[in-house]
């Protein structure tokens, strides 16, 4: 805090970034200004500050001439301050004597057409910076111990693979799911594009390790009830919702030997209640006591209580195993984790909102997900794709491609679902070699096949016999009867209407972000995108990573990606989530808090403010002040904002700073 | 000074997390916007004392711009709905001390919102213009 401190000596230095700066901004006047300004010693600029020699600048200037701040007026401290910051301690000063002024992302960039104000304006941002550099201290930060444990949230192949990765690295690994298994949208594929193997086959190994892994704890039917803590540290609340049945483990751990649910499915046999089973999207039924397929992981049964009639039939046939509990409720469990992976996936855009394509009100007019269990010979039609209207085998189908995806209509989704060309492809193909004589049309706006071996894939289908239509489906009526399909839309390469009856029509729905993704995004601290998909720190050099520290991402919770690119970011999350678990320890930036005792009124006002219980009252020589505890406090600020005293001190944006910052703009404060 | 050369000094105090990762965007997408306001970034708009607004208007600050998170987005959980309720309280202040309350304005632009943040920008450059020279300055004269 308060040390002796000698006149302040700045150096600032300008970026041209190549012409994104300089192109704009006069920067030879910016860096003479600069020179003027008070307590400024030296000012340079450089084609690019961030290379090394750019760098090197910084670090002999500290040098020979003493400094004890650095302005470096180049892009966003968003992407290179921690490069700059670096520059500094190597030069021998402490890094928190760094700031950055703007003057490309929010200067250059957006005043391109204004070169005199974007000089202006240049001019003032470092003047400002080196208000603030001048009052810059020695800062510390403060290293914290990780927890040798990692949470994944989601366990579709992205969630599944990220846990497997983190666990063979060693570190014990919860994984958390929502629904009853593991396996997401995956189990739901009948095969995978462009190799078309079978989905099941490449994915139930890896639910079965996931399953049996000695360093995962699998927690299914879970969810994230609360989080507290910061990286290295959380405490997650977990609520295990009532399954109503008991896993083995669960019955031994309660005494009951020999106990537990061995999936043998007696239960289900005896239970009276039908309902429609949403796995296969209400093609096939399921009882109030259920599995979703053969291949779940773990293999206990679950019930659904909103359908339960609690008869006790189940309980009867479970018997000796003692499995089932029908008064079971939520419990909670709270577990410590050093870092999180973020993977909860997607659901279906509800296409029924476009009503031209007259999905839910015509029978032969399915989705895409809908098409890969009918197809599939596990499916509810034991893989014989029939037509919902009369059970016959079409064979003139209809594929709908960008339904509801690149769509600025307002009702659907702007961007590209990326994976609906390649698994229209592949349905193309399945039915072709299903249905011999089968005619499969493609209704496309592009086909992005940007894949290894799907442009080849591409080709493969057009010289098996899928006819591709280029041009966005305007209307789908059906002929009341025969429940025939007629499918309106403007060949635009041919430049004429077509009109063209099918038997059935697939909608390859656009994706969305899963429901109910916001409180958990939120808990976490986690921002999202325009479209509501989870926002990575960086967009090329961060992919992974999330503004919150020790929080990643995988799959397509992050955006639209298949199946190859999901396993490629769940590798990348699980490695960047293992750095500061085998490190054993991060360092937290220090901007905490700090009270001011001989200003501090004790009147305890601030402790309303702070989000993280962070601040307490404390007797202190015969006063109350104001005590921060420093684990706890996350450095907003927000106490600083409120004290009526100034008591607090919120380093590295301290008062004296703040108000050096708001002087120099508007008081000026050339030499 | 004469008719026309004037131009409004305007600060802005941004939070780390949404708006200032906002205003970058604005930047990689090249979003034009005219270069009148200065911002300060703070980590959470819950940092923001209202003597810093004060203390720029009486240095002859035109505007103020105060910006942060959507609410339930804040980085800190609420940081950015105590500053609201700050900035409330202190427009009405304002308005006691004769200075117009649109010379204030808290606005929430997320860190997708490019396109927002150069509307803001150029709707606060508007209304400041219209609203002319601070009084404070006037009577600096
Ligand atoms: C019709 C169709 C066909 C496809 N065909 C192919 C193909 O052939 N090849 C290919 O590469 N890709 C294909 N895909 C894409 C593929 O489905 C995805 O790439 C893949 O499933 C993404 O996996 P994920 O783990 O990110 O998400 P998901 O599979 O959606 O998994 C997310 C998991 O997170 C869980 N979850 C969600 N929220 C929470 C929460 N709050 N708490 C706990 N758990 C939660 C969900 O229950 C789910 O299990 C196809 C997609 C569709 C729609
Ligand atoms: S108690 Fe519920 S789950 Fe069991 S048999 Fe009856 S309805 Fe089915
Ligand atoms: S800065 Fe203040 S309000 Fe924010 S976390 Fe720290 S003590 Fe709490």
């Amino acid at each position: 805090m308060a040390e002796e401190k000698k006149q302040p000596r700045i150096g600032v230095f300008v970026c041209h970034c190549g012409t994104n700066i300089a192109g704009t901004i006069d920067v030879e006047s910016v860096k003479d200004y600069a020179a003027t300004l008070p307590n400024v010693i030296v000012a340079d600029d450089y084609q690019y500050m961030c290379s090394t020699p750019g760098q090197a600048k910084i670090i002999d200037a500290i040098k020979d001439h003493d400094l004890t701040g650095i302005v470096v007026a180049a892009c966003t401290p968003r992407l290179h301050e921690p490069t700059f910051r670096t520059a500094t301690k190597e030069g021998g000063l402490n890094p928190f004597r760094f700031e950055m002024a703007n003057i490309r992302d929010q200067n250059s960039w957006v005043h391109m057409h204004d070169p005199e104000g974007a000089t202006a304006k240049a001019k003032d941002a470092i003047r400002i910076a080196a208000a603030k550099a001048s009052l810059l201290e020695d800062l510390y930060p403060k290293s914290v111990p990780v927890e040798h444990a990692a949470m994944v949230v989601g366990a579709g192949v992205g969630g599944i693979q990220a846990a497997l990765d983190l666990a063979n690295a060693g570190i014990k690994t919860y994984l958390v799911e929502k629904n009853p298994t593991v396996g997401g949208r995956m189990s739901q594929l009948d095969k995978t594009f462009p190799t078309l193997d079978c989905s099941q086959c490449i994915l139930t190994p890896k639910m079965v390790d996931v399953g049996r892994h000695p360093n995962i704890e699998l927690h299914t039917y879970t969810e994230v009830e609360s989080v507290d803590g910061y990286i290295g540290n959380f405490d997650i609340t977990l609520r295990k919702k009532a399954r109503g049945v008991m896993s083995q483990d669960e019955a031994t751990a309660k005494g009951i030997v020999g106990g537990g649910c061995n999936g043998c499915g007696d239960c289900a046999a005896a239970c009276p209640v039908i309902k429609p089973n949403p796995f296969e999207f209400g093609m096939a039924p399921r009882k109030a006591i259920y599995i979703f397929h053969p291949q779940v992981v773990p293999l206990v049964y679950t019930i659904d209580f909103d359908a339960c009639v609690k008869c006790g039939l189940c309980v009867e046939a479970c018997g000796e195993k003692k499995a089932i509990d029908l008064e079971m409720t939520d419990t909670f469990e709270t577990v410590k984790v050093g870092t999180v992976i973020l993977s909860t996936g997607y659901d279906m855009f509800e296409i029924e909102k476009k009503r031209e394509w007259g999905y839910k009100q015509f029978d032969n007019v399915i989705t895409s997900l809908e098409f890969e269990r009918l197809i599939c010979a596990s499916g509810p039609t034991g893989g014989h794709l029939i037509r919902p209207s009369d059970g016959e085998t079409p064979m003139k189908v209809a594929f709908v491609l960008c339904a509801g995806s690149r769509d600025n209509t307002g009702v659907g989704k702007p961007y590209c679902s990326r994976f609906c060309c390649m698994y229209s492809l592949k349905h193309a193909h399945q039915i072709m070699e299903k249905i011999p004589g089968c005619q499969p049309y493609i209704f496309y706006m592009d086909i992005r096949s940007f894949g290894k071996m799907y442009e080849e894939f591409y080709y493969r289908i057009q010289n098996e016999g899928a006819k591709f239509i280029r041009g966005r489906v305007a209307n789908v009526l059906e002929d009341a009867k025969t429940k025939n399909l007629h499918v309106y839309a403007e060949d635009t390469l041919l430049g004429r209407p077509v009109d063209l009856e099918v038997d059935m029509v697939v909608l390859a729905a656009a994706v969305q972000p899963t429901e109910n993704i916001d409180p958990v995004r939120k808990m976490f601290g986690v921002s999202c995108s325009q479209d509501g998909w989870m926002l990575e720190a960086h967009p090329k050099l961060n992919p992974c990573g999330t503004t919150t520290a020790g929080v990643f991402l995988a799959g397509v919770c992050q955006g639209p990606k298949d199946i190859p690119d999901t396993v490629a970011q769940a590798e990348g999350a699980a490695s960047a989530a293992s750095i500061p678990i085998h490190t054993g320890k991060v360092e937290l930036e220090p901007y905490f808090a700090q009270c001011l005792e001989e200003k501090c009124a004790g009147c305890g006002m601030c402790i309303s403010q702070c989000p993280y219980s962070a601040l307490d009252l404390i007797e202190k020589d015969g006063k109350q002040v104001m005590h921060v505890t420093e684990a706890k406090c996350k450095g907003c600020g927000t106490c600083g904002g409120f004290c009526p005293g100034g008591a607090i001190y919120m380093q590295h944006f301290t008062t004296p700073q703040i108000v050096a910052q708001i002087d120099a703009f508007l008081l000026g404060g050339e030499q | 000074m004469a008719e026309g050369e004037w131009q409004p000094k305007i600060i802005a105090i941004i939070c780390n997390w949404c708006s200032y990762a906002g205003a970058d965007l604005a930047g990689s997408a090249r979003t034009q916007y005219p270069p009148d306001i200065r911002a300060i970034r703070v980590m959470c708009t819950g940092r923001v004392d209202p003597l810093f607004i004060m203390k720029a208007f009486a240095d002859g600050a035109d505007g103020v711009l105060v910006s942060g998170c959507h609410f339930g987005d804040c980085h800190y959980i609420a940081g950015n709905f105590k500053c609201a309720k700050r900035m409330f309280l202190l427009k009405s202040v304002l308005k006691d001390l004769g200075i117009d309350d649109h010379r204030l304005r808290m606005t929430f632009v997320s860190a997708s919102e490019g396109a927002k943040w150069a509307m803001v920008m150029e709707d606060v450059v508007k209304t400041v213009k219209e609203l002319g020279p601070s009084p404070i300055n006037q009577l600096k004269q």
